[in-house]
């Protein structure tokens, strides 16, 4: 009904999976560590919503890819973890076009959980948390790049 | 911006962004709560401060759309004065209308605050029109939000003997349907949406894998067990598979949706005042897809009543967001009586 940028769903070649597990996994937790303490910074993610991460583990593992992050919430910042923990607080795992739609708003969390492309295994209030602390981000105005315009309405 | 013959569109809002999203795709109104269990939907990081509140009323406000706050959950034994507190929030904001359930509430809300528009929230579980005139005679109301195990019959018998506005839900998951008086949250946890403002709270609920399934208790209970393959829904105990009798069936009420498109002209028809979205627990990106295939139905139905036909991309963007991957049309035509 609208003409805006869609991901498609899609599933990496299993190739990719056994390839990526062999990579070592830090430099993906160091940037999903570093991209959260920037939307802190900003004021994009609400304080009381973050003191209730505090000490906690998260695991955010890319199926398709073979890519895993690990990181935790301690005084006042998310911290990438070198080591993913045995039993994390929470984690998520979906295949990469699924994580890619759901960053984009382009599908709901729930409706991927329903379809069973999203799963959350551990402390499920803390899951809840966590979807709705980026549910209520505010996502700063993107500049208009050229071949970005067809996505803003 | 008036729309004569059709019903208001009244669509939820967790969070601000779900709130503009409401608004942006053409919403007429949308229901909101505060942080706490004062609302049914009482989950963490959920809903909204103050300073969201008022940003959220500027932006619909600055549109012309309503903002409805949801004050729907019971005053528990010795707290009263924090709904009492929540009322006279939503008046000094200004919002369009407060949706209560608890009549010592509404009693408080119509004496305190004589100018506070009152509608009668879905938790009061009023089903006829004696109930709804009562609430009425004593309170002031204006306008009551249907359970949804009415028919459409029924719904119009309603509409027929009272001069209160009836609301009537349109889309969103459905449960058992006996709103404000289900006691299966409680049973399992303790804890029901009357009570702590949440069906089967998160904090008992389980999701365990393991080698081609997915369980989910409720407080220790097994209540379903998935393949890979099988679609999930909600961790609540009316969406549970039980064996009865030597059968493993979805027992109460299967994983389900909502959908009312295919009798829109006859809610019009019979004089519903408005149609609700359920689902102030989703996302901003399920907000503006249901509030966007609603829009269109209804403005559909506005310029063309005699030629209206349910096109098929509504249904399409529907379908994709619903619990269960399936819609209904629930109690609305049901034979019983």
């Amino acid at each position: 009904m609208s003409q805006r940028f869609s991901i498609p769903r899609f599933r990496l070649p299993a190739l990719v999976a056994s390839i990526g597990t062999h990579l070592p996994q830090w430099p993906h937790s160091l940037a999903l560590a570093t991209a959260l303490n920037a939307a802190a910074r900003m004021g994009l993610l609400p304080d009381d919503s973050l003191a209730q991460l505090e000490g906690r583990s998260f695991l955010v593992e890319v199926l398709d890819a073979g890519g895993q992050a690990s990181f935790t919430y301690r005084a006042g910042r998310f911290r990438p973890l070198l080591k993913a923990p045995e039993t994390p607080d929470l984690s998520f795992s979906a295949n990469l076009s699924a994580f890619l739609q759901l960053l984009a708003r382009q599908e709901d969390p729930d409706t991927l959980f329903f379809n069973r492309e999203l799963s959350i295994v551990g402390d499920t209030e803390l899951g809840l948390l966590i979807k709705n602390m980026l549910d209520a981000v505010e996502l700063p105005t993107l500049p208009s790049l050229p071949g970005l315009t067809a996505y803003r309405h | 911006m008036p729309r004569p013959n059709v019903p208001e569109l009244i669509c939820p809002a967790g969070s601000l962004p779900a709130l503009k999203a409401a608004v942006d795709h053409g919403a007429d109104a949308v229901y909101l709560g505060y942080r706490d269990d004062t609302n049914a939907r009482n989950f963490a990081g959920l809903n909204f401060d103050h300073k969201a509140m008022v940003e959220g009323l500027r932006y619909a406000r600055s549109r012309r759309r309503k903002v409805l706050m949801a004050i729907n959950t019971f005053a528990q034994p010795g707290r009263v004065a924090d709904w009492r507190r929540a009322v006279d929030g939503a008046a000094d904001l200004g919002v369009d209308a407060v949706i209560l359930a608890d009549v010592g509430l509404l009693d408080y809300a119509s004496k305190r605050h004589p100018e506070l528009r009152l509608h009668l929230s879905v938790q009061a579980s009023a089903t006829s029109y004696e109930a709804v005139n009562f609430a009425r005679r004593e309170f002031g109301i204006r306008r009551a939000v249907l359970p949804r195990v009415l028919t459409l019959a029924q719904v119009e018998t309603v509409i027929r003997n009272t001069p209160v506005e009836i609301e009537v839900f349109g889309f969103g998951s459905l449960c058992v349907m006996n709103e404000g008086r289900c006691w299966l949250s409680s049973y399992a946890t303790g804890e029901s949406p009357n009570t702590v403002g949440a069906c089967s709270p998160a904090r008992y609920v389980q999701w365990e894998k393991s080698p081609g399934a997915m369980s989910t208790r409720l407080n220790g209970i097994l209540i379903d067990r998935f393949g890979d393959d099988e679609a999930a829904g909600y961790p609540t105990l009316c969406k549970g598979r039980f064996e009865v009798n030597g059968d493993t069936y979805y027992a109460l009420e299967e994983p389900t949706s909502l959908n009312v498109l295919e009798v829109l002209p006859e809610i019009a028809a019979i004089g519903v005042a408005a149609i609700k979205v359920e689902g102030r627990q989703r996302s901003p990106t399920y907000v503006a897809q249901v509030t966007r295939a609603m829009r269109a139905a209804l403005d559909a139905l506005a310029s063309d009543p005699e030629h209206f036909r349910v096109k098929p991309a509504w249904q399409a963007e529907l379908a994709r967001v619903s619990e269960g991957s399936q819609v209904t049309l629930g109690a609305y035509n049901r034979p019983w009586r």
